[in-house]
């Protein structure tokens, strides 16, 4: 489902960075596991083809993206890469159900509402579906990011230390969230973290 | 979910700016608009009253002023002129024809004006109800005069000296209505005709006191020439009289190049104001873009590309930019109508009409791409945003 090898990255100025080769498949769980500084983020983005490597690839559900044009690429991820990030954000001005329809009508599908009240309805926030994303607890605002990333369906399920900023036991449930949301998808759910509480729950793990 | 909807809720999350865009925009369009309205429609009097006339015979005085109270009727005339002298240069051969105007009365405000049937005739007036003033005392009426003092076939009225007031009343005389015009959209509409043995006949009295022919007097003559020589020699002939000749397009051209002047000030204004109103809108887009430079980079994570953010910021942009256009023309269609209602009180000329202009729907477009103009900047700002580099420091 995704396969990455012998990616470099280097930005203007820096010194080159080199990636271990990840493969994860389909419906597969894994964490990348790193300290501050050994460029967590830098790799999720290249994973999400947010940054394009200086050499090598990155193959997501068959399909090689560290080719595609700039306005290929959005489409890509669009509709097959899902992110969480470290905190959650929002199109502020819109409701929480607008947002969540956002990346359907981004990705260029039609708008199914009815997927976005069935993943609130899941996260137990089925009554915030016309509120303001900025009236919600931080708590909340992670699930409903969550429930945005799986919107579309996508082949992956990214997530950017989902968990640095919560308690044991928030943590947890977060980490229940995203695996049972994942296999409900059918995605395939790859977390980068130095959150070492995390460790012992997957099998799979690459350090950095 | 479309790009319209999002750009619409993020103009209405920032309301106080957009209000401050919106109503500079509004007024900018609102006052340029109503002096196109306000110029077009004067123009469109004066253009419509001076249909042929080519030159007005009158009392020696501001050449102006001749012609401000006989073509238009919105002035005191300059004098009353001798009609033995005025004859010799009615029956010119130089001269096609000659409509004489005797006056110095009103009823209620309306002026009473001694003239030939050919006067109605020269402005296309038709009768819509009675006859043309035919008899002394007899007299036809104009559309808005009729309608404004409820004036019916068969009524009687007397008439006041002067033109402005109604306390010194002509008792001994009473004025029947003959005749009611249909409306011109000419100075006809505003007159009460009758022939000019009614103004003589009023006055023999006053006149009699000065020992004068009452029916030697009479106040202007319009012409219209038969010879181009005509304008060029008149001054000549009328060397030894009290009288002038004033040329209704040459003056009306020097009144508009002299209020023109504070037409052009108010035009400049208005332009000024849409200039600041298109920095208020290239401001406040530039700003909300710094607020949501993570927003938009979010959005190109879910699928957006450049050109989607581009759209979006030039589409909002547009909303504004559309919305002060449409605010700015309904003003401006207020302020026409409080505008009208004192034209009308004041000369009796109705100007409203709510219509668009030519010049309106080019104010539309160029604001329409100016606005456009000013949300290019943040626009590319907005495609130029480094995804990762935004989502990474937030």
């Amino acid at each position: 489902m995704l396969r990455s090898t012998g990616v470099q990255f280097r930005y203007p100025g820096g010194s080159p960075m080199q990636f271990p080769d990840i493969v994860c498949g389909a419906q597969e769980h894994m964490l990348l596991l790193g300290e501050s500084g050994t460029g967590k983020t830098t790799l999720l983005h290249l994973l999400a083809g947010m940054l394009r490597p200086t050499t090598g690839s990155i193959v997501i559900d068959n399909q090689e993206i560290t080719h595609l044009s700039s306005r290929a690429l959005d489409r890509f991820r669009g509709s097959r890469v899902g992110i969480v990030f470290q905190t959650a954000h929002f199109v502020h001005s819109l409701s929480v159900e607008d947002n969540l329809t956002l990346p359907q009508f981004l990705a260029g599908k039609t708008s199914d509402k009815q997927r976005a009240r069935d993943l609130l309805e899941r996260m137990n926030l089925a009554d915030k579906l016309m509120r303001k994303p900025s009236e919600l607890s931080i708590g909340e605002q992670q699930r409903v990011a969550i429930a945005r990333a799986l919107m579309n369906n996508p082949a992956i399920l990214l997530a950017d230390e989902p968990t640095s900023a919560l308690d044991d036991k928030n943590a947890g449930h977060v980490i229940d969230l995203l695996e049972s949301e994942a296999r409900n998808t059918g995605a395939s759910l790859i977390i980068v973290t130095h959150d070492q509480r995390l460790k012992d729950r997957f099998e799979k793990r690459v350090t950095l | 979910m479309n790009l319209f909807r999002i750009a619409r809720k993020n103009i209405g999350a920032k309301p106080l700016n957009t209000v401050l865009s919106l109503m500079l925009l509004a007024f900018g369009v609102g006052i340029i608009s109503l002096l196109f309205i306000v110029e077009d429609k004067l123009q469109d009097q004066f253009d419509r009253n001076i249909r042929d006339i080519d030159m007005v015979l009158g009392a020696k005085g501001s050449p102006l002023q001749l012609i401000l109270a006989n073509v238009y009727h919105i002035d005191v005339p300059t004098g009353n002129i001798s009609r033995r002298e005025a004859e010799k240069i009615m029956k010119h051969p130089y001269i096609e024809s000659a409509i004489p105007m005797a006056y110095g009365d009103n009823y209620e405000m309306y002026r009473i004006v001694g003239t030939t049937p050919a006067y109605p005739a020269h402005y296309g007036a038709s009768l819509q109800a009675g006859n043309i003033f035919e008899a002394p005392y007899s007299a036809s009426i104009g559309a808005e005069v009729a309608k404004t003092l409820g004036l019916k076939l068969g009524d009687h009225f007397f008439s006041a000296h002067g033109l402005t007031d109604g306390t010194d009343v002509h008792a001994d005389q009473q004025f029947t209505v003959v005749g009611i015009f249909a409306p011109t959209g000419t100075v006809i509409d505003q007159l009460i005709l009758t022939p000019m043995e009614s103004v003589w006949g009023v006055h023999e009295a006053e006149a009699a006191e000065r020992e004068e022919d009452p029916s030697d007097e009479i106040t202007a003559v319009l012409l219209t020439k038969k010879n181009p020589l005509a304008v060029v020699m008149m001054p000549n002939l009328l060397k030894e009289t009290n009288m002038q000749i004033a040329l209704p397009s040459i003056e009306i051209n020097r009144l508009q190049s002299n209020f023109g002047i504070g037409m052009a000030t108010l035009r400049a204004l208005a332009i000024l104001i849409m200039l600041i109103s298109f920095v208020s809108v290239f401001i406040s887009l530039y700003n909300s873009l710094k607020e949501r430079k993570y927003e938009l980079a979010l959005m190109r994570t879910m699928g957006a590309t450049r050109f989607t953010l581009f759209a979006l910021i030039l589409l909002e942009g547009m909303i504004l930019t559309a919305w002060g256009t449409l605010v700015g023309l309904g003003l401006s269609r207020i302020g026409l109508l409080a505008l009208g209602d004192q034209l009308k009180a004041k000369f009796r000329y109705d100007i409203v009409d709510m219509g668009m202009l030519p010049g309106e729907w080019l104010l539309v477009i160029i604001t329409i791409f100016v606005g456009i103009l000013a949300s290019l900047l943040p626009a590319i700002t907005a495609v130029r945003i480094d995804i990762s580099k935004t989502l990474a420091d937030a």
